[in-house]
């Protein structure tokens, strides 16, 4: 057929998983339902790959897709109504029959962040609200969010259900919250991103120190609050922090797999765009001089990114960082982290005194790092024996092959 | 407009002293009357002690009676509202109020309706 390029399945799945949270987002203000909007979004995919192929990209897929979409879901709901579906009555009522405007730019950016506060709403468990934040506006299918999360698909299935039945059977409202809500619910919307990313960079458990997928998501998602709330510095702030942390992915483990300490990073193979990317983002957030955790853990992470050796970090802006931070959020681990920067100002033994001192010591026995920490910083004050064993307890602690490797290799060397 | 179920859960064993209890009879009754205000109070009360419930259930055509509570356990159900809200939010701010007026946990739970929710 002249003129009219070939389009493969894997590219119309491409353009579907890009314009996936736009489509539902628009189509659930439309109908009030989240699943007739995703059975839709899904007819409208089926429609697309019998048509895509023969008749070209269309000028907007967005468009298309969300008015196809819109009116398979008309036709099915009718079909369904004239069943005495109550369920189908009533999103058919909710899109009141008229033409509402449908893909008009201003709206749709408003449709997302209302499924945003609904997919993040606190009265649905973490684990729901990445669930529901990965499906509805990242576009994974379940098998996939299963997948990452190294549960099975059934149980990642069930969980999407119930969530989405909770929205449905107790009125979790679709809006963005008001002004006086909005920094606590803006915060669990942040929250869960930056959840994803973690789980993604230090995955809890595998065999990959990174799971990429789950990184590359959480920054597709980052982008989209930056884009959509381009007012709040704490979401530009995260988007800088996990830009930065991601230009080292490349040099965060060995080709085998190990995992490499920042100091013995090969900094010569940083990602520079995604570091010139995220402290842009940075400078422009922290001239509305409003500081938050987001902004100043993205700020620790560009002095790091500045550096050109390890040796050449500067430790005491870090520390004036993290007293900053620690301000903020006084949390043991937040003591934790600043513990490391003393170490590097002061010495490894005043570094010592805070973490077996009440802000830390104590809190944290569960958390492999708090363990690993304390061991490196026995380490290097000579008391071999105290740090074999304060390496064994964080082994015992973590389930991450990389992580597991390196704390081996680290225990050997003082056991 | 939705309806939703507060419940309130109890600790068993002995109940606070006096002056603390008067305090919080005094946040519950304020509590209430802000509900009125508001228009969205349906129902209200508190339960007697488990010890004087009864279970009837039905056992092979004939309805057995045991003494005693459904689920024995270290909380019990000691008293419940029922509200009409727009949403889960509103609800829920309901829900909060009630957990600091009585200090106590409260589970925000929806009806379903056999019927459209009447306004």
């Amino acid at each position: 057929m002249p003129g009219v390029p070939a389009l493969p399945a894997a590219e119309i799945e491409r353009v579907f998983r890009a314009e996936y949270g736009r489509a539902v987002a628009v189509l659930v203000r439309v109908f009030g339902d989240i699943d007739v909007a995703e059975e839709a979004v899904q007819d409208a995919f089926t429609a697309a790959v019998q048509r895509w192929p023969s008749a070209g990209l269309p000028a907007s897929p967005a468009g298309w897709i969300i008015t196809t979409a819109r009116n398979s879901a008309i036709d099915r709901l009718r079909r369904e109504a004239s069943r005495e579906d109550r369920q189908a009555k009533a999103a058919l009522l909710h899109a009141g029959g008229g033409d509402t405007e449908l893909a008009e730019e201003d709206a749709v950016r408003d449709d997302r962040l209302r499924l945003i506060f609904t997919c993040c709403h606190p009265a649905l468990a973490i684990g729901a609200q990445v669930a529901l934040t990965l499906r509805l506006l990242g576009g994974l299918t379940t098998a996939e969010i299963a997948r990452a999360f190294l549960v099975p698909e059934s149980t990642m299935a069930q969980r999407l259900v119930r969530a989405k039945g909770k929205i449905r059977d107790a009125r979790i409202p679709y809006r963005v919250p008001t002004e006086a809500e909005l920094p606590g619910r803006l915060r669990a919307v942040l929250a869960v991103v930056y959840l994803i990313f973690t789980e993604g960079h230090t995955a809890s458990s595998g065999e990959h120190l990174v799971r990429e997928d789950l990184c590359a998501e959480a920054i597709r998602l980052g982008r989209l609050l930056a884009e959509l709330m381009p007012d709040e510095p704490e979401a530009l702030g995260l988007l800088a922090l996990m830009l930065l942390l991601q230009s080292r992915r490349a040099t965060r483990t060995t080709s085998g797999g190990d995992l490499v300490l920042l100091a013995e990073q090969d900094r010569g193979r940083w990602d520079r765009d995604l570091i010139a990317e995220g402290q842009a983002i940075l400078r422009r957030c922290l001239r509305r001089n409003q500081p938050g955790p987001y902004q100043i853990q993205a700020a620790i992470n560009a002095v790091h990114s500045d550096a050109p050796t390890a040796a050449a970090t500067d430790w005491r802006q870090i520390l004036q960082l993290y007293d900053q931070l620690h301000s903020l959020t006084p949390t043991p681990i937040v003591a934790l982290h600043r513990a490391v920067a003393v170490a590097e100002v002061d010495g490894p033994d005043a570094a010592l005194v805070l973490v077996d001192g009440s802000a830390i010591g104590g809190h944290l026995d569960g958390y492999h790092l708090f363990h690993a920490i304390r061991a490196d910083l026995l380490r290097r004050l000579g008391r071999t024996t105290e740090a074999a064993h304060a390496y064994r307890a964080a082994l015992d602690r973590t389930q991450n092959a990389a992580e597991r490797a390196f704390l081996q290799r680290r225990w050997a060397g003082v056991a | 407009m939705a309806h939703y179920l507060l419940s309130v859960y109890q600790p068993e064993g002995t109940p606070p002293p006096p002056e603390e209890l008067e305090k919080v009879m005094r946040d519950v009754d304020a509590y209430n009357k802000e509900l009125k205000a508001a228009g969205a109070w349906v129902f209200a009360g508190g339960l007697h002690a488990p010890s004087t419930a009864t279970v009837m259930r039905l056992k092979d055509g004939d309805v057995l009676m045991t003494d005693g509570p459904f689920a024995e356990g270290k909380e019990y159900l000691g008293g419940l509202s029922i509200i009409q809200a727009p949403d889960l939010d509103a609800a829920l701010e309901w829900g909060r109020k009630a957990a600091m007026a009585t200090t106590l946990p409260i589970e925000v739970r929806p009806f379903y309706w056999d019927d459209e929710p009447t306004s």
